[in-house]
């Protein structure tokens, strides 16, 4: 025990010595979180548009102060005719016009039916889609509204509720996704590397010809990547819950459970790779084109797995990340118990034991 | 028997490393491996501290087979592989304290085994081993593979790269060591090093040439050598080659060795030759032979 408590002090000081490795351990993942909630999100806010009102009607002026009251869009001027219309979106600053028809009132009160037409700037297609829906479900709201009071029941209104993430929030997409990866960097990579820098520097040659068992020196390289993932799990889900407001519905204990079970999967898989390669290199380009991409491509944090090809779907499986954002989300999103995360559980722990396997079957206890 | 090596064989991948190996070292005794890069010096370390296996053969190490009693041979020993193997980014005291943990001992239990050592390298314990000159990471390395009190120490090349006074230093404080009972099997590449062996192997292509004391050695050899110099140096080597009777010929230091296919003959005569070649102010004369020139002979 004291020889494994010397080990991991050891083990620390590598760690604590090297900057490049203390910033990959704490630095990315507050970078990454900060990145993904604040710069990339498909969500819009004060989009700048402008109005092309032909009417000027008692129901287009009530549409656009609906409009204007949103906290989406920003009205930014109003424009006379539809040669404007060209002209602002080449200036650039307007994302939108709304462009109302002549007798909007009229038509609408007499053919039951008038146009609003949003045109939107598509050089940026995730953000003029966007304006497109939000617009429409304004619009909709405001006729439904309408309709109501005039008890007028004519024509189907849709009414969709967005359960678990009602907002629509990415933040709560990519919670689970850089936890995902940051736990994978982190376990995988650094363990992979630490190990196979051992194997480079020749000291690995050294700890084979000492009393220390293999096991022990697996576990003493591991375990202080199991603590800084640890860490790193608390630091991100609190980030998540304290600046972006992710709910956590389900039980924490269970969620941290959930999260050292991804780790010490993520931590075989690590060493896994160092009994297959030999040097840091090696080590670490199998850890970034074999894990890092498919943790962000095929696990769903991403791309949605549904909306991919058939064959995509089925190599998915394979990848852990996946059924662990399956867990986190159940849990932090849905509340759920174990109850009904056990297959994601299961698989996670079967893939655990296949790479502890598969380690202890190629590791070696020579050079050779 | 301290070491005792039966007819062992290595190869890699076809490519014989060690061929036929047999040789024996005997307690407390300071036994030298001689030969250049190449010649299967690292390959038979590896092999006696259990990192490789043999193709054929067998061997004991304090009296443990290193086929079958590989964990009582990693507690018996100490090894320094020729690489610096420790790690760069600890301090000297940290690296030092490392080693005894993981092998279930304290500095202080042996200290004295390393104390002559560790004087020299304790005024920079803080500093890491990384900015560590050659000499005192070779240093470092014997403290770190004797903080066991290892029964056999196996020292893989352990003065190359090292300057000239650190080197004898390190071989004063290998006889040091051997006073206190440890076994050292030591391998170099330089010649001179070996007198200071008790005994030694000369080995070459992974075939055992000779195993001897240095001065058993030296004594047995037959021929004799002359020493040359002239004022032409560059033209000595390939006109002493043109010699009738030119048996060997290679450049030593600030002379030339020749050695004369016949062992009585008149050193008058090649005198004669040279001068008749032009070369002036010419010595000749004869030569006790090194290890070296055995070697070059083998």
């Amino acid at each position: 025990m004291k020889r494994f408590l010397g080990f991991i002090k050891k083990e620390f000081y590598h760690i604590f010595r090297d900057k490049r490795s203390l910033f990959i351990l704490f630095g990315m993942p507050i970078a990454q979180i900060l990145l993904f909630g604040f710069a990339i999100t498909n969500e819009i806010n004060n989009v700048e548009i402008a109005i092309l009102d032909y009417s000027k009607d008692t129901e287009s002026q009530k549409i656009i102060q609906k409009i204007k009251a949103s906290p989406y869009f920003h009205v930014a001027n109003e424009i006379a005719n539809e040669k404007a219309i060209e002209s602002e979106f080449k200036i650039g600053k307007i994302k939108a016009v709304l462009l109302f028809e002549k007798d909007f009132a009229k038509k609408l009160q007499t053919e039951m039916k008038a146009t609003v037409q949003v045109i939107t700037d598509a050089t940026e297609p995730n953000i003029a889609n966007t304006i497109a829906n939000y617009t429409q479900s304004i619009i909709q709201n405001h006729q439904s509204q309408k309709s109501t009071v005039q008890k007028n029941t004519t024509g189907v209104v849709i009414q969709s509720r967005m359960l678990y993430n009602p907002e629509l929030k990415s933040v709560f997409n990519f919670v689970p996704g850089v936890m995902t990866v940051i736990l994978m960097l982190v376990s995988a990579m650094m363990t992979s590397i630490s190990i196979t820098r051992e194997k480079e520097l020749g000291t690995m040659e050294i700890l084979l010809v000492s009393p220390l068992k293999p096991f022990q020196v697996i576990l003493g390289k591991v375990f202080p990547y199991i603590f800084l993932s640890v860490i790193n799990a608390i630091v991100i889900v609190s980030m998540g819950y304290f600046i972006f407001g992710m709910p956590i519905k389900g039980s924490i204990l269970l969620l941290a459970v959930e999260s050292i079970l991804f780790i010490i999967t993520a931590l075989s898989l690590g060493i896994f790779i160092s009994t297959i390669s030999n040097t840091q290199q090696t080590a670490m380009m199998i850890s970034l084109m074999g894990l890092m991409l498919p943790v962000i491509i095929l696990s769903g944090f991403i791309f949605p797995i549904a909306s991919m090809p058939l064959p995509m779907q089925v190599i998915s499986n394979i990848i852990p990340a996946k059924w662990f954002i399956i867990i986190v989300k159940s849990i932090m999103l849905k509340g759920v118990g174990l109850e009904y995360i056990l297959k994601e559980t299961l698989i996670l722990v079967g893939m655990t034991i296949l790479f502890i396997g598969l380690s202890i079957k190629n590791y070696k206890t020579r050079l050779e | 028997m301290s070491i005792s090596v039966q007819n062992i064989s290595k190869s890699y991948k076809n490519i014989p490393a060690l061929q036929n190996i047999t040789l024996e070292v005997n307690e407390g005794e300071l036994f030298g491996l001689i030969g250049p890069d190449g010649a299967g010096k690292t390959t038979l370390f590896r092999l006696l501290t259990t990192l490789l296996l043999p193709n054929e053969g067998s061997a004991t190490v304090a009296n443990y087979n290193i086929l079958k009693q590989v964990k009582e041979i990693r507690n018996a020993v100490g090894y320094m592989p020729g690489k610096f193997s420790l790690y760069q980014d600890l301090t000297i005291s940290e690296n030092l304290a490392f080693f005894a943990t993981i092998f279930g001992t304290t500095i202080e239990e042996n200290y004295d085994l390393i104390e002559d050592i560790y004087v020299q390298i304790e005024p920079f314990k803080n500093r890491k081993a990384g900015a560590l000159s050659g000499g005192m990471k070779q240093k470092l390395a014997l403290c770190c593979a004797l903080i066991h009190k290892p029964k056999v120490l196996f020292l893989d090349e352990p003065t190359t790269g090292v300057d000239p006074v650190s080197r004898k230093e390190f071989w004063e404080m290998l006889k040091r060591l051997k006073q206190k009972g440890i076994t050292i099997l030591v391998s170099t590449p330089y010649m001179d090093e070996a007198t200071l062996c008790d005994r030694i192997a000369l080995i070459q292509e992974g075939k055992i040439l000779k195993i001897d004391t240095p001065q058993g050695i030296v004594d047995a050899y037959q021929k004799t050598i002359y020493e040359v110099t002239s004022n032409q140096m560059h033209l000595l080597i390939e006109d002493l080659k043109h010699f009738p009777s030119y048996y060997s010929v290679f450049a030593f230091g600030e002379f030339v060795h020749y050695i004369d296919l016949n062992n009585f003959f008149d050193s008058e005569t090649l005198r004669n030759y040279l001068k008749a070649k032009g070369h002036q102010s010419i010595i000749l004369q004869k030569t006790t032979p090194t290890i070296e020139d055995i070697f070059m002979d083998l």
